[in-house]
């Protein structure tokens, strides 16, 4: 690769390794395939005849199941770009992608990571750092107490500041437990001993810290892109308030809740945050929005998202092709007038979960699958007859998407693509996502992160 | 004289772990009296950690999985001899 001779003009790699498995890895090897880029893809042991290893141009095994001595172990993925010289590499998702250790392990060995610097991943991922910096800048964040709350009158005194109702959370994890709502003084009084009991058996810590309490919130991030010259894009809004224990099932693009000025407004904060940590690359800025279109910034995504498809599928651009140009430093070649967004877009994440049992996971042989097809449908996927899926990754099977030029339309295409989508040998989640599709709330885009709860409870 | 004892088994395809985190000491150890509701296990399965409930009364009277290693769903995990 060469660059700054000729600034941001065709630029490319010959060969990038995937430091990822799964829907992820084929996902980004089947970009660089028609980008004319070999590929590499690492593998564990119970990855050695998946789809990525058969995919990819070469395949470099780099260590047992277990993900820290595989798909976390910097040194041998940097290791295996050495040995089969790969000018990049590209982590996907989760494992390395959001490493500031790993990018500059990769920067100093003369790979060019995909994504943004190593010194805008640390500081967007040090969470009250960053919050500091967009206070100043006047960002609006989830107004709380700045430190950990020791006594009833302290809670007292923050929950006056930042106006009741207020959620008393554990500062020693998360989950629900030692979570509590208190929409008065004398509820948070008793709620907090209660709270504080809770989260010092759950995660023996018993501090808690105070958040006002967004009511009704839904969940919407930004996607942007930005090149190494400053320019900067933003692809419009996905809607991710559908959630289980804060993990998103079901994404769609663009949010029914989201009008043109919310959007010009949250798309211009998230170039702003953005611009503030020097942010190259593709990234999520993610927004908690209540039910007045008050919004608060969450945090920076710096990575390529799970559920990037249904963004590519409204704006017809390719988001991976896009991250390996700006990283192989080209100009982004993109102004905002540029970005149409069109129809409707959904995404279903295929987890192998059991919906009966609590969502509890469901490893296991797939013994024969029947994958859906037809108009506006788009499946990514690394499953196949005879696939074991292992205890030792996520549960993210596939995630099916459609386009529809209306979201109804998107729905009824959804539905039909479900029923059309058969998994036999373990439980899934296709069943649970059939009843969310017929769903009246649903239908009508009344959605909230607490959705989910209701519609487990039918 | 087999319904003297209970045997724990694992919900779910995964990883046994004897301790809540690599730190902490075993939940359980033989011969230790147990109830119910403690937990005497755990199970690791895509990232998710599922505590194992003991489920009845007794003793603790084998451990019959090495820490960390696989198991499988309905896999017997523990005996315990019960009161």
């Amino acid at each position: 690769m060469t660059r700054g001779a000729d600034k941001g003009k065709n630029m490319t790699f010959k060969k990038i390794l995937v430091a990822n498995r799964g829907e992820i890895a084929l996902r980004i090897i089947r970009t660089c395939r028609e980008m004319g880029i070999k590929t590499v893809a690492v593998y564990s042991d119970a990855d050695m005849d998946s789809l990525p290893v058969k995919q990819a141009d070469e395949a470099m095994h780099i260590g047992p199941a277990l993900s820290r001595k595989s798909y976390l172990n910097q040194d041998a993925v940097i290791a295996a770009a050495r040995e089969t010289g790969a000018d990049a590499v590209h982590a996907g998702y989760g494992f390395l992608s959001e490493s500031a250790s790993f990018a500059q392990a990769c920067h100093d060995n003369g790979i060019i990571f995909i994504g943004p610097s190593s010194r805008t991943i640390a500081r967007a991922g040090d969470k009250s750092a960053a919050r500091q910096i967009l206070i100043k800048m006047g960002i609006p964040v989830i107004p709380g107490s700045d430190d950990v709350i020791a006594t009833p009158e302290a809670a007292c005194d923050a929950a006056d500041q930042v106006g009741y109702p207020v959620i008393l959370k554990a500062a020693g994890g998360g989950g629900g437990r030692g979570m509590r709502i208190a929409r008065n003084q004398k509820d948070l009084l008793a709620a907090f001993s209660v709270a504080s009991a809770e989260a010092g058996a759950a995660f023996g810590n018993p501090a808690l810290y105070l958040e006002k309490y967004i009511e009704k919130p839904r969940h919407i991030e930004i996607q942007i892109l930005g090149d190494h010259f400053g320019n900067y894009v933003h692809l419009g809004e996905r809607e991710c308030s559908i959630q289980m224990r804060y993990q998103k099932l079901i994404e769609e693009a663009p949010s029914f809740f989201v009008d043109e000025s919310l959007r010009e407004q949250l798309g211009s904060t998230a170039i702003r945050i953005a611009r503030a940590f020097e942010y190259f690359n593709a990234g999520t800025m993610e927004f908690l929005v209540d039910k007045d279109k008050n919004f608060y910034f969450m945090e920076v995504n710096a990575r390529v998202q799970v559920e990037h498809p249904v963004t590519e599928l409204i704006t017809g651009i390719d988001i991976v092709r896009k991250q390996i140009e700006i990283a192989a430093g080209n100009e982004l070649g993109l102004a905002q007038a540029d970005i149409l967004l069109n129809g409707w877009a959904m995404e279903c994440r295929i987890n192998a979960s059991d919906p009966t049992d609590n969502f509890m996971p469901s490893p296991g042989e797939i013994t024969s699958v029947i994958f859906p097809g037809g108009p506006g449908v788009r499946l990514d996927t690394h499953i196949h007859d005879r696939y074991m899926v292992s205890p030792f990754y996520d549960s993210l099977l596939g995630k099916l998407c459609v386009w529809a030029p209306e979201r109804f339309q998107a729905v009824r295409r959804m539905k039909r693509a479900l029923d059309e989508f058969e998994i036999t040998g373990i439980a899934t989640t296709i069943d649970f996502y059939k009843k969310v599709m017929t769903d009246d709330r649903f239908q009508n885009g009344d959605i909230d992160t607490h959705f989910l709860e209701h519609m487990v409870s039918l | 004289m087999d319904n003297t004892i209970h045997t724990v088994t694992s919900p779910v395809m995964g990883t046994f772990y004897r301790s809540s985190t690599p730190d902490a000491p075993p939940l359980v150890e033989i011969g230790q009296s147990v109830t119910p509701e403690d937990i005497v296990c755990m199970i690791e399965s895509m990232k998710i950690f599922t505590e194992i409930r003991c489920g009845k009364a007794g003793v603790v009277k084998k451990i019959l999985v090495e820490n960390e290693e696989p198991v499988m769903k309905n896999q017997a995990l523990m005996e315990i001899e019960m009161k």
